[in-house]
């Protein structure tokens, strides 16, 4: 009893609604696994198999969660900035490009600064952030300065960045290889020294780079952030109702700006992890290097309905798709099937979100029709 | 009684008496565990106007959304000429000559007038059985073949010409202010040729004179042919003076059915809220009465006995005259501002407040009244003038600037710039000084807001306020209209603000809660803050007022004092006539006639 009402006065909904809630999910769940069964079946493959691999390439096989809590904390990040940014009212997707421009940032400090290892490691992940923020920034001042719709512009600079670092890593000057084992061809960036590499940590056979807990901090951080400091307060003022704000006293250009800028800073953030953590690209900068690791955090704060609490579950089960889906092939079953899998699980958890919005939706208009 | 609504005392054609066009009976409601509707019967007559009364709330919305076909009853039944309907949707009703006039207009500004006329005629379709679809189809298809632009033109040309609804057919309704606009929607309703007409709260945007235009021509509607018309409504006035018969509803229930003829203010209010409550005078008791204020229900509002009885009277409502000369609390000068097109919003406006009073402003809606209020909400730019506030200059369209310099507003759009329907209850009344949440000491709790705090102060506000609510923690959605308007007067006036600007605060709430907001304006002058009232309802004004100005064009075109003030002056200056002309006297009579 003291339980569920300590549940309720932390949350403002009841146990059951929270029973509601994870039952929805469930059956959203069992449907998609359903129908991912009757696909692999259709094409003369074993579901159980097919199961067994998934569960086997995300937490079964040694190393493997590690792997998947490797790839969880840059989707993490990329979602908390995803957050910050709707909070305020702002649609930032352009988290790829802010991803990989923090990413190439990252390398080249940390490829050509000197000094002591763990100095220019911090070095090289604030560039990132840095250049993150920066890349999202343009998109703010494009925004204030001429009201460019953001959304048009964080996008499109998704290409813009990739242009940009593809350029970079052609050029010995910026980010190119200098070492002569590479030809003049390769487009590909020097490796970190051991030194500027982020500590792993080992645990029952597995590993993963430190930024996991950098992940984990930030996102319980920018919870206390929003919900209990007036920072965040008048942040989420100006997204809900922008005139409001305007009158008590909270300039869009400036509260916008640094959205965006926080916005872009996590995506940077997250691409800099990516580098120095090691899982991807193996400590070197390549084409294709942010692998849509900023679409899919996208996805995560969609999934988490831009709460970062719920982001962090649903960041893991979005490392553990990729990790599981690697494994799915090995079975036999076409790769287009391991796809269609995927895709419908990450139905499965935005069919319930959806429907929780609709209900809440219908719940306030029957409330105001009641009384008009 | 103006000449106007004699035509009620006339007997009704004797072949059109008591011919029931449509018969709700035992009708029930219900949202969740909201009951809307509980039981409820109404017969609507051929060659009346029946008044729906009630309060906020009292089901009068819902009821009509179910005679439309836009809710289906969960209980009892409707009849339209004797025969049981069941709607599926608003078709269905319209079919059976049952039109609405919408209370929030459904017009596109976008579009030209005939355009939005003609915007209705394809409806959704909405399948209940295999064949519905195509024949639906096929009369839409058909529909559109008729509706051609030269037939729709005629069509409202020749409504306007009947009815007096002077519009023009090609002119977009955007650049139409809002007393026209309703003319297009009632011809919208008038072009199906309906046997009940429902108009939900019509007279809520509208000037006393285009009330009175209104109301002239729902008359003709039901005395020459035959239409039988629904008024709902909470302004007693107004329903005594249009309708022929009237249903009182509270919480959902019938209280009353009765014949307006045999119904007094008084008791009406009483029906409603189900208490006593305080009444405004009649304005016809001003003249040549010096000592206004506030009459109680027992006292009645009928204008002979008010009169007879000065000596119940308090003076409130007389200017201070201790007052000392010192600097107004809000003093703007010259006040010049043009709309994104270019049309002026202000004239070289100026005005001043001092500390504890209460100044009124008089106008027609859409004379600059939004750019004041969106001017103190730091959301306007001046292009030239300035503000004042106890003497300092606060620049314009910064954000915030006003609020710093401590200037409360309840803004005439809640939704716009009064609250956050998404956030709880506590959070609204922090939304202009987060700050104030912040209790902790030393560096470590700077910028923290702690919940404690503020779910503390918002329960005693709650109280203070007498706002009705689960609890600090309600998300303010789940609040009514007049709980939500109590929330953004306990935010600005717990603050103690300088100046308190209220625009139209008391649209659309019911009698009870319109005396509340009243008296928290009289206490908050009493507290030396200098109050500027904006309203459309002159009772208030004149019951509330100190000084009374009238604003036309965006300019302060007059100036009286609430004592020994002529109405007909007042009117004509709203009217924007500054000379005493022998035409403008009759536009200001007519003014006066309707708010009588």
């Amino acid at each position: 009893m003291n339980q569920t009402s300590r549940l309720q006065a932390l949350t403002g909904w009841p146990w059951e609604r929270w029973s509601y809630i994870i039952g929805l999910y469930l059956a959203s769940i069992f449907a998609a696994l359903t129908l991912s069964a009757l696909l692999v079946w259709a094409t003369d493959g074993s579901w159980q198999e097919v199961f067994s691999a998934f569960l086997d390439g995300s937490l079964r096989n040694p190393g493997r969660w590690g792997l998947t809590i490797g790839y969880a904390a840059p989707l993490l990040l990329v979602a908390l900035g995803a957050i910050v940014a709707v909070r305020g009212g702002l649609i930032n997707i352009g988290q790829e490009g802010q991803l990989y421009i923090g990413a190439a940032f990252c390398t080249y400090v940390a490829v050509r600064l000197g000094g002591p290892g763990p100095f220019v490691l911090i070095v090289a992940i604030l560039a990132g952030a840095a250049a993150g923020a920066i890349w999202a920034g343009i998109a703010a001042w494009l925004k204030y300065w001429r009201r460019v719709p953001e959304v048009l512009t964080t996008l499109l600079l998704v290409t813009v960045a990739s242009q940009l670092v593809g350029y970079g890593l052609k050029t010995t000057a910026l980010l190119l290889d200098r070492s002569p084992e590479h030809g003049n061809r390769s487009q590909i960036s020097e490796r970190l020294s051991p030194g500027v590499r982020l500590p792993r940590v080992e645990i029952f056979g597995n590993s993963f780079p430190m930024s996991a807990f950098v992940a984990l901090v930030l996102a319980v951080g920018l919870i206390v952030w929003l919900s209990r400091t007036t920072g965040g307060f008048r942040l989420t003022i100006l997204g809900r109702n922008d005139r409001l704000a305007q009158r008590v006293g909270i300039s869009a250009p400036k509260y916008g700006t640094l959205a965006l800028l926080a916005s872009g800073a996590f995506a940077g953030l997250a691409g800099a992890m990516m580098l120095t953590g090691g899982d991807l690209g193996n400590y070197r900068l390549t084409p294709g290097f942010s692998g849509f690791f900023g679409w899919e955090g996208l996805l995560v704060a969609l999934v988490a309905r831009n709460h970062p609490l719920v982001a962090i579950p649903m960041a893991f089960v979005f490392g553990a798709l990729r990790t599981g889906g690697g494994f799915l092939s090995a079975t036999g079953v076409e790769r287009e099937i391991a796809n269609v899998t995927q895709a419908l699980l990450v139905l499965a958890l935005l069919v319930p979100s959806s429907i929780l919005y609709l209900q809440e939706r219908r719940r306030q208009v029957a409330a105001v029709e009641a009384r008009t | 009684m103006s000449q106007s609504y004699n035509l009620r005392d006339q007997p009704s054609k004797a072949n059109m008496a008591d011919i029931a066009l449509a018969d709700l009976s035992g009708i029930s409601k219900t949202f969740g565990n909201v009951v809307a509707c509980d039981s409820v019967d109404l017969t609507l007559r051929q060659g009346k106007i029946h008044g729906i009364l009630g309060e906020n709330g009292a089901g009068k919305s819902t009821l009509m959304k179910i005679l439309i076909g836009l809710h289906a009853p969960d209980e009892g039944e409707i009849k339209v000429h004797g025969v049981t309907q069941r709607f599926r949707d608003p078709v269905d009703a319209r079919k059976l000559g049952i039109a609405m006039v919408h209370q929030h207009f459904s017009l596109v500004p976008a579009l030209k007038v005939w355009e939005n006329v003609v915007l209705g005629d394809h409806q959704k379709v909405y399948l209940s059985s295999f064949w519905e679809a195509p024949k639906r189809a096929l009369e839409n298809a058909l529909a559109g073949f008729r509706s051609n632009e030269k037939r729709t033109r005629k069509q409202i040309s020749e409504i306007s010409a009947r009815y007096g609804l002077d519009v023009d057919p090609d002119a977009r309704v955007r650049d139409l202010p809002v007393g026209v606009r309703q003319r297009v929607e009632i011809i919208k309703c008038l072009r199906y040729d309906p046997q009940i007409m429902i108009l939900d709260e019509p007279t809520s945007v509208l000037s006393p004179a285009e009330s009175e235009r209104l109301f002239k021509v729902l008359r003709q509607v039901v005395e020459d042919e035959g239409r039988s018309v629904a008024l709902v409504s909470h302004k007693l006035n107004e329903v005594l003076a249009a309708t022929d018969e009237l249903t009182i509803m509270r919480q959902g229930r019938v209280v009353e059915h009765l014949a307006t003829s045999d119904a007094t203010a008084p008791a009406l209010a009483k029906a409603m809220v189900g208490r006593e409550v305080s009444l405004t005078l009649n304005l016809a008791d001003i003249e040549g009465s010096t000592a206004i204020g506030k009459t109680t229900e027992t006292e009645t509002t009928s204008e002979d006995t008010t009169a007879s009885k000065p000596a119940q009277h308090f003076n409130h409502a007389e200017r201070p005259d201790s007052l000392p000369e010192e600097t107004p609390a809000l003093r703007i000068r010259n006040a010049t501002a043009a709309g994104k097109d270019g049309s002026p919003l202000l004239d070289s406006l100026s005005l001043e407040v001092n500390k504890g009073e209460i100044v009124a402003i008089a106008g027609v809606e859409g004379n600059g009244q939004t750019a004041l209020d969106h001017l103190l909400s730091s959301l306007l730019k001046l292009d030239s003038g300035c503000v004042e506030v106890a003497g300092r200059e606060v620049p314009t369209g910064v954000p915030g600037a006003f609020v710093k310099a401590g200037v409360g507003v309840i803004s005439e759009d809640r939704h716009d710039t009064g609250c956050i329907m998404d956030m709880s209850l506590c959070e609204n009344l922090y939304l202009s000084h987060p700050k104030d949440a912040v209790s902790g000491y030393g560096i470590m709790s700077r910028g923290i807001m702690s919940r404690a705090t503020m779910s503390n102060r918002a329960a005693e506000l709650i109280d203070d306020y007498r706002i009705t609510a689960s609890g600090p923690g309600a998300p303010m959605w789940s609040l009514s209209g007049g709980n939500q308007q109590r929330v953004v007067l306990a935010r600005e006036l717990s603050r103690k603000p300088k100046v308190l600007l209220a625009s139209q605060p008391t649209r659309g709430l019911d009698v009870g809660a319109v005396e509340y907001f009243l008296e928290q304006f009289r206490q908050a002058a009493e507290d030396d803050i200098a109050v500027l009232l904006v309203s459309h309802e002159l009772e208030e004004i004149l019951e509330l007022a100190h000084r009374i100005v009238v604003i036309y064009n965006g300019k302060i075109v007059g100036e009286m004092p609430r004592e020994g003030m002529d109405m007909q002056h007042l009117g004509m200056l709203m009217g924007g006539m500054t000379d005493m002309g022998r035409d403008t006297a009759e536009a200001a009579s007519a003014t006066q006639e309707a708010v009588a």
